[in-house]
């Protein structure tokens, strides 16, 4: 499988290390990845929020350098994913009046988890990796922008997703059943007002703690440092993780989990390397 | 807030038609509160989401661009995408951002509209974000020079803010979509 790729800013700055998991996860899986030559921003909420031809025209861009590629573009982020769907709906309904005719009709934008839940690839992670995190709890957190407007993301199960709990579970962890899967964590308000932020993260996490996670997943790069950020914010001791769907299956995938990764977090995460330690190595014995 | 009294007599008609032109059907609104009941920032308005709609159905442009509510909104969509009418709530909300900033309404969240222009200052520069420049710039024009500075010497220390930007090549055409030359500033 050929893919384009659109990583977006957050992949080539605080996420840096999601960029790395993706980009390992597909080699593993078979998934060629063919990132977009001198892909631009999406403008994230920012341009939408303010100005609807920016917003549209940004990520309108990069679909139409995708397009010369041909293949279906992967989208790791979230807001990323949001935008450029938001930017096809545009370029669909009213191509006149974006002034661009062509467009093909044959180009899908898929969000990282849609991939990697698909039957035949989380069979392929189910044979492929070294080690199942059994009992290891994790609450799956989808927040917003792979999600709504479903009119744009055209999500089926937009109030019920599945996808990250498919995921955790082909590597062997529990997803736990819990309130505030699709809460909005106000990453766009984070730095103008972190008040707010603190008052939803606070939720978030007290409900994952409450059905009993020992961390958190998402696909998300806004959700991930805006939940684990503000986490500090509220003190205490018991932080809950914020870990990528890709970089739980990268550490199955090689039954290591780098101290180098794990340093990355803004709260503890050796919970997974506890989890890891004690796990069942699932390759070699059957080999 | 303006002492305009609330009634459909008074309300602004050419806000109406662009409503309307953006496919924003406020008019469909019965009040039933989902769009409230669901938003998240809820606690923090000033006016509930449904009288951000009931406003708008009466064409109360200057109460609405007066509001905190309008920034304060996450856009997370929740209000849209659960609206039994299918009113496009979101669209709404950016609309109304966009006409307070291009009318130059003082914002009552100021520091809000100050980062989106920041973000977007650092995409028209380089074509993509530059998250060090950004946020040097925010704390600059906002004023917030002490907020987060733990927060943001921890990410440096873990390599997560680079001091290098990423420009693009094709500047050229970024500068082009900022240019304000687009159709959308016609309509």
């Amino acid at each position: 499988m050929k893919l384009s790729y659109y990583p977006g800013c957050s992949l080539h700055g605080t996420a840096l290390d999601y960029d790395h998991s993706v980009k390992e996860v597909c080699a593993a899986l078979g998934i060629e990845l063919v990132e977009i030559p001198d892909w631009n921003c999406c403008g994230a909420s920012s341009a939408h929020m303010t100005n609807h031809e920016i917003g549209i025209r940004l990520p309108m861009r990069n679909l139409l350098l995708a397009a010369e590629l041909g293949h279906d573009v992967l989208v790791p982020c979230a807001a990323c994913f949001q935008r450029l769907k938001a930017a096809e709906r545009s370029l669909r309904e009213e191509p006149e009046y974006w002034d661009i005719q062509g467009y093909p009709e044959n180009i899908h934008i898929v969000h990282i988890s849609s991939l990697l839940s698909e039957d035949g690839v989380l069979d392929k992670i189910r044979e492929k990796i070294k080690v199942r995190f059994e009992g290891l709890k994790l609450a799956c957190y989808y927040g917003c922008l792979s999600l709504r407007h479903p009119k744009t993301t055209e999500v089926i199960n937009y109030e019920q997703p599945r996808t990250l709990e498919a995921i955790v579970t082909s590597v062997g962890a529990q997803p736990v059943s819990w309130s505030h899967r699709t809460e909005c964590c106000s990453g766009s308000l984070t730095m103008a007002r972190p008040d707010i932020a603190r008052t939803l993260v606070a939720d978030i996490v007290e409900a994952a703690k409450r059905a009993g996670a020992d961390g958190m997943v998402t696909d998300c790069p806004m959700c991930q440092a805006n939940v684990e950020s503000r986490q500090l914010d509220l003190g205490g001791e018991d932080y809950l993780p914020v870990f990528f769907g890709t970089e739980l299956i990268s550490a199955a995938l090689s039954a290591q989990y780098p101290a180098k990764q794990k340093k990355l977090h803004l709260v503890d995460a050796s919970v997974l390397d506890d989890v890891l330690r004690s796990a069942p190595q699932c390759r070699e014995e059957t080999v | 807030m303006s002492n305009t009294p609330i009634s459909p007599q008074q309300g602004n008609k050419k806000f109406l038609l662009k409503l309307e032109e953006r496919g924003v059907d406020v008019q469909a609104c019965y009040q039933c509160g989902r769009c409230s009941a669901g938003c998240p920032i809820t606690e923090f308005f000033d006016l509930t989401t449904m009288e951000v709609v009931r406003l708008a159905a009466y064409g109360m442009e200057e109460m609405l661009l007066d509001s905190k509510a309008i920034w304060l909104c996450a856009a997370c969509e929740t209000c849209a995408t659960r609206c039994p009418n299918d009113i496009e709530i979101a669209v709404l909300m950016d609309v109304l951002r966009e006409l307070a900033l291009r009318k130059g309404v003082t914002p009552a969240e100021p520091r809000i509209p100050t980062f989106h222009q920041c973000f977007l200052g650092s995409i028209e520069h380089w074509g993509r974000a530059f998250e060090v420049g950004l946020i040097a710039g925010y704390k600059m024009r906002s004023g917030d020079f002490t907020g987060d500075m733990k927060l943001g010497m921890k990410m440096f220390s873990k390599g997560k803010l680079s001091l290098k930007p990423h420009p693009i090549k094709g500047k050229a055409e970024i500068k082009q979509i900022f240019s304000g030359k687009g159709k959308e500033y016609e309509r």
